[in-house]
């Protein structure tokens, strides 16, 4: 869930209202937000490093905000004061169109070449024209477009924007890509040129910068953004040319999204970040004189399908309007609103309503911001917030039902209780190990375990799914040495074996483990717990119709300790005294027996 | 335990406790074991295993432990007060006459003695001697006080010499301070001179001959704790988990078969309508399964119709306008919530003939690729309840709500609206802590959305509500467990498991 960190003093006077903490964390949690903290920044410098490297920082009071992955359209103040705005009925919900220069001249052009399919094919651009930056209004900015690369953008991998002094350059401008060692500029904050290839190796050390480099650093083609001069504006996703900073008196900016495969994003994703990224720094640059902004998105060629499908304009920035009817959300909420209450608490969620005079259906208009709204049951989501979901009234469904448990976790909740009574303690380990754990500590061969292998563990502990219980109890004896023995543990769960007749070509197996852990192997210990968990399933020692157990070679057991368990003539697992070099892989040094049975036949 | 640490087996004998309570008995005030050693003439450590067996027998005596630091001669030191100082057995030594200094120098004080006699200028060494140096005596008489200092030691009268003293003596290792642990002991309530022997339990042999009328039994120690009994334990978690079953089932609701840990993304995503795009379907969120990678069973036009509304709609939705792939259902995983098993159960009921209304819960493991931490760890328990009937409202669920968590104690609900990619509306679940005086999260609800309800078949009318909560964080809660490594996995400690209580959820 992203946060956004605003300055209290500045959020109230933007909402021209004062309030608690307690009130604005009401208005917030009505609104789905969540006031996550109260600080500053001298708080959070003081609690990361000290007191001392605190002393002089700011202590304006912040509001740090958990705002919901779907609403990006919330992570600046600008953003957030106008949601709330609007639902506290005291701003209009704004209106976006897209407009042509106003000095009546050619639109620019962002020309894309083949070369970029490769590499990141995708891009698009607007021009805001202008703007008047302030100390603050600029430090927003540039926070607006960090927090959008930090969510959104998914750390620059999937889209990166770029900001330009369109004054400083001039269209058209040409989206390519090139081999790294022919691409040559003055980068952002540096003094010299360097190749692309030169500029890799540098960031390396550059603690901000070299989180980026992995995108592109192994391609053949790095992606390259060129004004009509040859002045390089920016090599996304990593750097801008230098000569295009943006600083407090840049009057017009034009602003570039490039973005990589479509597998990955939404195609409207690129378009959302472009309009969230243009809108919410209108209402930075220019909060209070709102109306004098002009607002452009041009394109030349939109790139956001596959390459090969172009096409020449851009559609979605379309208003797209759903009816639906007032009965529809009151049955959907369990409420009892009319249409024309409904389509004003609709209006509060910044999608304008109104009724129809057909019946009771009401037209909703979807803004082209709002790309989470694609049904009807979301815009009744955002009535039910506005009605606010505390105010509905809480009723018990009527839906009569007989309560069944799954026979296989009412045999193990049964048999868990009398292990218990039997003296044997209940152990509750990972269903998630080592190769080594389920293999070599049990003397056992990795490819004859039929394990289910992971193909992204983060450390070892995380490679294969159990195929057995027994190391997790072994590690939980490692874990208590120091604890009086002897030591008895059981675990009855599932280990997941591979099974072809499965349609995910695996299944699960209701197992009971146990071991004896002392001075002396206790086989016979072992030995009297499967005679009573037998007892308890009510089957009989008998070499037919019964269980036995018969003398076997395991190697994990010490030979001639092992002993096959079969039940009804099917073997159903093993018991003995474990193997000496089992012990002591899992850094144990006193014998152990043990004993693990599938439990599933007994269903 | 409770018979205490003394047995009678070692009773020192009668009659020395007896003379001990006679001298107690003449004395007001009390007395020190080392003075009833020294009255009785008996070792101290003798009186001090009388003092604990008459200890043993209640409250005949009671007393105080001290400790006491005195002096004591050396070996050395007891040597000098039996024959004299080294210079005093020097100068004993020497005839008028004299004696040559190299005879002299053969006795065992010999060396020392010479130069303290020299330095006390008892005797004089005439080097000039014809027959080599010889030593005389310059007194008539001496007075060897190291020896009457030692003596008054020996007596027990140290504190009739100054402390400047006794540390010239310590230094010369004659006397050194000891410390001496002794009991003060004083009347006990039921003091008496004669000992009866106490019998410490019940015997079959008392019953039967009636002999228990005239026994005096030993008391009891009633703070001592109790022998703990021989059992096995639950583990908390498990033990939690038991509660929220028996609650569901007190519910009505049927409880679904987890027990699949590998999901395909199919039933795992798609079919909640979560687009193949979503960052939970990352590397870094999810398990993907190597082996076997791929699940090669779906119902085919189930499929179809889930691909058509994730790429183009449908259903009065939509849709994410995406390029759907098979390639990337197929893919195995570990299921990242038990709610992949509710889509294959509501699946399952959209093929009955009819559709009747449902209630299901399940409770299982659910595993992610995640960052671990004091809270997180790669796998943990989802609870999770449905409900499926014609007409469900969002009031509904909150209803439904309020009598889930009232059966856990919490009566104080409040709900935030909330973003889930599969359930539209999303509710986050808050309860009112006491203790901490906010507002936490206790779980998180919603309506599934109709792009995973009609698909599957289930009737346009019918809604399903959900809710999802953690096991462990319940549990960690209740049992004031602050790191979860410490509830589950194999690093947990068993003491904890063996003292931790019963669960009753709603106490």
């Amino acid at each position: 869930m992203p946060t956004v960190s605003v300055k209290r003093d500045l959020l109230f006077e933007a909402l021209g209202q004062k309030y608690t903490d307690e009130e604005f964390d009401e208005l917030c949690f009505e609104f789905g937000l969540e006031l996550d903290e109260i600080t500053s920044e001298k708080d959070i410098i003081s609690r990361e490093q000290g007191d001392e490297k605190a002393e002089g920082a700011s202590d304006v009071v912040l509001y740090k905000i958990d705002v919901p992955a779907n609403r990006y359209d919330l992570l600046c103040l600008e953003g957030l004061v106008r949601g709330l705005q609007v639902f506290k009925e005291k701003l209009e919900a704004p209106r976006y169109k897209r407009v042509s220069p106003a000095d009546g001249g050619e639109p620019q052009r962002l020309v894309i070449t083949d070369e970029t399919a490769s590499v990141r094919p995708h891009a698009v651009a607007a021009v805001l024209h202008d703007v008047t930056f302030t100390q603050e209004r600029y430090e927003s900015f540039i926070e607006l477009q960090e927090k959008l690369h930090q969510n959104i953008c998914r750390k620059r991998t999937l889209v990166a924007i770029g900001t330009h002094d369109l004054d400083t350059i001039s269209g058209p401008f040409t989206y390519t890509a090139k081999p790294p060692g022919d691409i040559r500029f003055k980068p952002l904050n540096q003094s010299k040129e360097y190749t692309a290839t030169e500029l890799m190796s540098l960031y390396k050390t550059d603690g901000h910068l070299r989180h980026y480099l992995h995108i592109i650093e192994n391609e053949p083609l790095y992606p390259i953004i060129y004004d009509s001069n040859g002045i390089v504006l920016s090599m996304p996703p990593i750097i801008n040319g230098d000569h295009r900073k943006i600083s407090l008196n840049t009057k017009n900016i034009f602003i570039e999204c490039t973005a990589t495969d479509l597998t990955k994003v939404n195609r409207f994703t690129v378009i959302l970040i472009l309009l969230l990224f243009c809108n919410n720094t209108i209402y930075t640059l220019q909060f209070k004189r709102l109306e004098s902004v002009r607002f452009f998105i041009f394109l030349k060629k939109l790139i956001l399908f596959q390459k090969g499908c172009i096409k020449s304009q851009v559609t979605e920035l379309a208003y797209r309007t759903e009816t639906l009817s007032g009965d529809f959300i009151n049955k959907r909420v369990g409420i009892n609103e009319s249409a024309e209450s409904i389509a004003q608490l609709l209006t509060r969620m910044c999608l304008r309503s109104e009724v129809s005079g057909e019946g009771d259906l009401i037209q909703v208009e979807i803004p082209p911001t709002r790309a989470d709204v694609i049904h009807a049951c979301d815009i009744m989501e955002d009535a039910a917030i506005a009605y606010g979901f505390n105010n509905i009234v809480r009723s018990t469904p009527r839906t009569y039902t007989v309560a069944n448990q799954l026979p296989l976790n009412k045999l193990t909740e049964l048999l868990r209780q009398d292990l218990a009574a039997a003296g044997f303690t209940e152990a509750l380990t990972f269903a998630l190990c080592s190769e080594e754990d389920i293999a070599d500590k049990l003397r056992k061969n990795i490819a004859e375990t039929r394990a289910v292998h992971i193909s992204n563990p983060k450390t070892a502990e995380f490679q294969v799914a159990r195929t057995c219980l027994l190391p997790g109890l072994l590690k939980t004896l490692a874990a208590n040495r120091k604890m009086p023995l002897p030591l008895k543990l059981f675990e009855i769960s599932d280990v997941v074996l591979k099974d072809e007749t499965k349609d995910v070509g695996a299944r699960n197996n209701r197992r009971l483990c146990a071991v004896y852990y002392n001075k002396s192997p206790g086989f016979e210990v072992i030995h009297g717990l499967l005679d009573r968990v037998m007892q308890l399933l009510d089957v009989k020692p008998d070499r037919n119709q019964g269980y036995h157990i018969q003398a076997a070679e395991d190697s994990t057991f010490f030979p001639g300790r092992c002993a096959e368990i079969f039940s009804c003539g099917k073997s159903i697992g093993h018991l003995g005294v474990l193997h000496p070099d089992v012990i002591s892989r899992f850094e144990l040094t006193m014998p152990c027996s043990a004993i693990d049975i599938d439990i599933e036949p007994f269903l | 335990g409770a018979a205490g640490a003394t047995g009678f087996g070692s009773m020192a004998d009668t009659g020395l406790l007896e003379s001990l309570l006679r001298l107690l008995e003449k004395v007001d005030g009390g007395t020190d074991s080392q003075d009833v050693a020294a009255d009785l003439g008996v070792d101290h450590q003798v009186i001090v295993g009388a003092v604990k067996s008459l200890q043993a027998l209640g409250e005949v005596i009671s007393t105080e432990q001290k400790s006491s630091k005195h002096w004591e001669l050396t070996g050395e030191g007891r040597e000098i007060a039996e024959q004299g100082s080294h210079e005093a057995r020097v100068f004993n030594a020497i005839p008028d006459e004299g004696l040559p200094q190299n005879e002299l120098m053969k006795m065992p004080s010999g060396k020392v003695g010479f130069s303290k006699a020299m330095s006390n200028k008892w005797i004089r060494l005439d080097k000039a001697h014809e027959g080599g140096p010889r030593v005389f005596k310059t007194v008539e008489t001496i007075e060897d006080t190291v020896r009457d200092k030692l003596q008054l030691v020996q007596k027990g009268q140290s504190a009739k010499l100054e402390d400047k003293e006794k540390n010239e003596l310590k230094k010369r290792k004659l006397l050194s301070e000891v410390t001496v642990k002794s009991y003060w002991i004083t009347k006990g309530s039921s003091f008496s001179t004669t000992i009866t022997k106490q019998e410490t339990e019940l015997t079959p042999e008392m019953i039967a001959s009636g002999s228990w009328k005239e026994k005096n039994f030993k008391p009891y120690n009633f703070e001592a704790m109790g022998v703990a009994p021989d059992c096995g334990h639950l583990h908390p978690l498990m033990k939690v988990r038991t509660q929220f079953r028996q609650i569901f089932l007190e519910m009505g609701f049927t409880e679904m078969p987890t027990n699949n840990f590998i999901e395909s993304s199919f039933w795992n995503f798609d079919s909640l309508f979560q687009p193949q795009q979503h960052p939970a379907r990352d590397q870094h969120d999810t398990f993907f399964i190597s082996d076997p990678a791929l699940a090669h069973e779906f119902p085919q036009d189930y499929m179809e119709r889930v691909k058509k509304v994730h790429s183009e709609g449908g259903y009065g939705s939509q849709g994410y306008k995406y390029d759907w792939k098979i390639e990337e259902a197929q893919k195995n995983l570990l299921r990242t919530h038990t709610t992949a098993v509710s889509a294959r159960m509501l699946y399952k009921l959209a093929q009955q003939e009819k559709f009747t209304p449902v209630k299901y819960f399940s409770i299982d493991r659910v595993f992610r690729n995640e960052t671990l931490d004091a809270t997180h760890l790669a796998e943990f328990h989802q609870i999770e309840g449905v409900v499926a009937d014609y007409g469900l409202t969002l009031g509904n669920l909150m209803g439904v709500l309020h009598q889930f968590f009232t059966k856990l104690g919490i009566t104080k609900l409040r709900f935030k609206p909330a973003y889930n990619p599969y359930t539209e509306p999303s509710m986050e679940v808050f309860s009112y802590h006491e203790g901490l005086k906010k507002w936490v999260e206790v779980g998180n609800s919603g309506v599934f959305r109709p792009e995973m309800l009609l698909p599957m078949g289930l009737p346009e009318g019918v809604s399903v509500i959900a809710w999802g909560l953690s096991l462990e964080r319940p549990t960690m809660i209740k049992y004031g467990i602050n790191n979860i490594r410490e509830l589950v996995g194999h690093k947990v400690n068993l003491q904890m498991v063996y003292d931790s209580p019963i669960c009753r959820l709603d106490s």
